[in-house]
């Protein structure tokens, strides 16, 4: 495990060492999502309507966007051959980064996900909600994202790319995330939805670190 | 050490044999003439029966008749999926050379009859259900199926080495295969407009003999025709190979 824990360190202080960068997705989630009372107008029926999904939305394209450089910067610099050669499991090194990841925008994004459903209109009985699937299913689109971004380590047009793979994979997050925050509006029980995203997160945190480590082998062979 | 394992196992000895690309052409050469001949006389028959020689629904009229074209394609549609999940099993583990052909050849017709399902989908459910779309379980996790072709499609071209595409294709359509359990229960799991399965349950189909010969008549054709266009693209995938590696042998020759 101290391989995990250096990985992790490692990883953060990079984000921080680089200044701003590491909360650019945050910085993507907070101005994309102000630019929908903009763009389909401020009715406030209208935004508490469509919050949920798009709060959502917002969250599935800020994740996919610091995915490229998951992996793409240690495999270019060779920081990422290092590690696969260490004593540690390349399993685990990529469950370290994921959670690196996880920490950096997934977390990011659920603090400020009550101020985005202030600004939505969303009714208070689903900001409780909205926090708690968001840090439910965070960790699942940082891992998914993982399997993708170390697919596509050393490809051509791998932000494009990227884009493709890891947004079908997303849909089941998507569903049942968005679906417990309208349940919770509806003033249902949103713990099926809310049971069914933690299964989705336990399944990407048994499968996806392993899946990711057999892809980053085979791109190093 | 390989005629060891042939003489000792004699199916495992099949799959070694088919390892030479000269022997699969040959097999595949001969195989698909009469594949394609099947899934003429099968398509001939389906359609027959399917548009002419059968009952129309009592609540449909003949719109039940896209079913023959439909059902069948979904089916093939989830079969090409599952065929580059087993494709890419087969090359991470034994590493066989026809897997990754396979997977190459597999993933344009499956993302065609996926598409194909889509398309008669929508056209069936304009008249029955009133709406080209809806948002439902079965209808959104194929798509989710139509642009896991594309991505496996486009993760395979995105690599200037051969050997990395194909095995990064490989996890692609291994990872993918979480979502054919989905569509298949989908109908069973979310209770939403698309009907649930009423030939592949056990016991006795819930659909009427007469309906049932052509539905598997046409997906005996699909199913002969998706074998054809499979073979015809390996063949055609194995020569291609077999051109590149004449000509960078000719050009290593001539420096």
């Amino acid at each position: 495990m101290n391989g995990f824990f250096a990985v992790l360190g490692r990883d953060l202080a990079i984000a921080r060492r680089e200044g701003g960068e590491a909360l650019l997705a945050v910085i993507f989630f907070i101005l994309g999502t102000v630019l929908f009372p903009l763009g389909v107008g401020p009715d406030p029926q209208l935004l508490a309507a469509v919050a949920a999904g798009l709060i959502w939305v917002m969250a599935l394209l800020a994740t996919l966007l610091a995915l490229d450089r998951l992996f793409q910067a240690d495999w270019r610099d060779g920081a990422l051959e290092l590690m696969a050669i260490s004593p540690e499991s390349l399993t685990v090194i990529v469950a370290a980064k994921c959670l690196a990841h996880w920490l950096l925008t997934g977390l990011p994004m659920a603090v400020a996900a009550p101020l985005m459903a202030l600004l939505l209109n969303l009714p208070p009985d689903g900001w409780l909600t909205l926090v708690a699937a968001l840090l439910l299913g965070g960790p699942a689109l940082s891992l998914i994202g993982a399997v993708c971004a170390a697919l596509l380590v050393g490809a051509r047009r791998g932000g494009v790319l990227m884009t493709l793979l890891a947004l079908p994979l997303y849909i089941p997050t998507l569903i049942f995330g968005a679906g417990a925050v309208e349940a919770a509006v509806g003033g249902f029980d949103a713990s099926a939805h809310l049971a069914l995203l933690g299964a989705t997160t336990l399944a990407a945190m048994a499968l996806c670190p392993w899946a990711a480590a057999a892809a980053l082998r085979h791109a190093m062979e | 050490m390989a005629d060891a394992t042939a003489t000792a196992n004699p199916s495992g000895g099949f799959w070694h044999r088919l390892a030479n690309p000269a022997r699969f052409q040959r097999l595949a050469g001969w195989l698909t003439p009469w594949l394609a001949a099947a899934a003429v006389g099968l398509f001939a028959a389906g359609l027959y029966f399917g548009l002419y020689a059968s009952p129309i629904d009592y609540q449909q009229k003949d719109n039940v008749r896209i079913m023959y074209v439909h059902v069948p394609a979904a089916w093939l549609a989830m079969m090409s999926y599952s065929t580059l999940a087993i494709a890419g099993f087969v090359l991470l583990v034994w590493r066989h050379p026809l897997a990754d052909v396979a997977g190459v050849a597999a993933a344009p017709v499956g993302a065609a009859f996926t598409f194909l399902a889509l398309v008669t989908g929508a056209i069936w459910g304009q008249p029955t259900w009133g709406t080209w779309w809806v948002w439902d379980a079965r209808l959104t996790s194929v798509l989710i199926l139509f642009f896991l072709f594309l991505g496996y499609i486009a993760l395979r071209n995105a690599f200037d080495e051969p050997e990395r595409a194909a095995k990064a294709a490989a996890i692609l359509g291994l990872v993918g295969a979480v979502n054919l359990p989905i569509i298949k229960f989908s109908v069973d799991w979310w209770n939403t407009l698309h009907q649930p399965a009423s030939v592949t349950r056990l016991g006795t189909p819930a659909i009427d003999p007469a309906m049932l010969r052509p539905l598997m008549l046409m997906a005996g054709a699909y199913m002969c025709l998706f074998t054809v266009l499979v073979l015809v693209r390996m063949r055609l995938e194995l020569t291609r190979r077999r051109i590149d590696a004449l000509q960078s042998a000719r050009a290593g020759a001539i420096e």
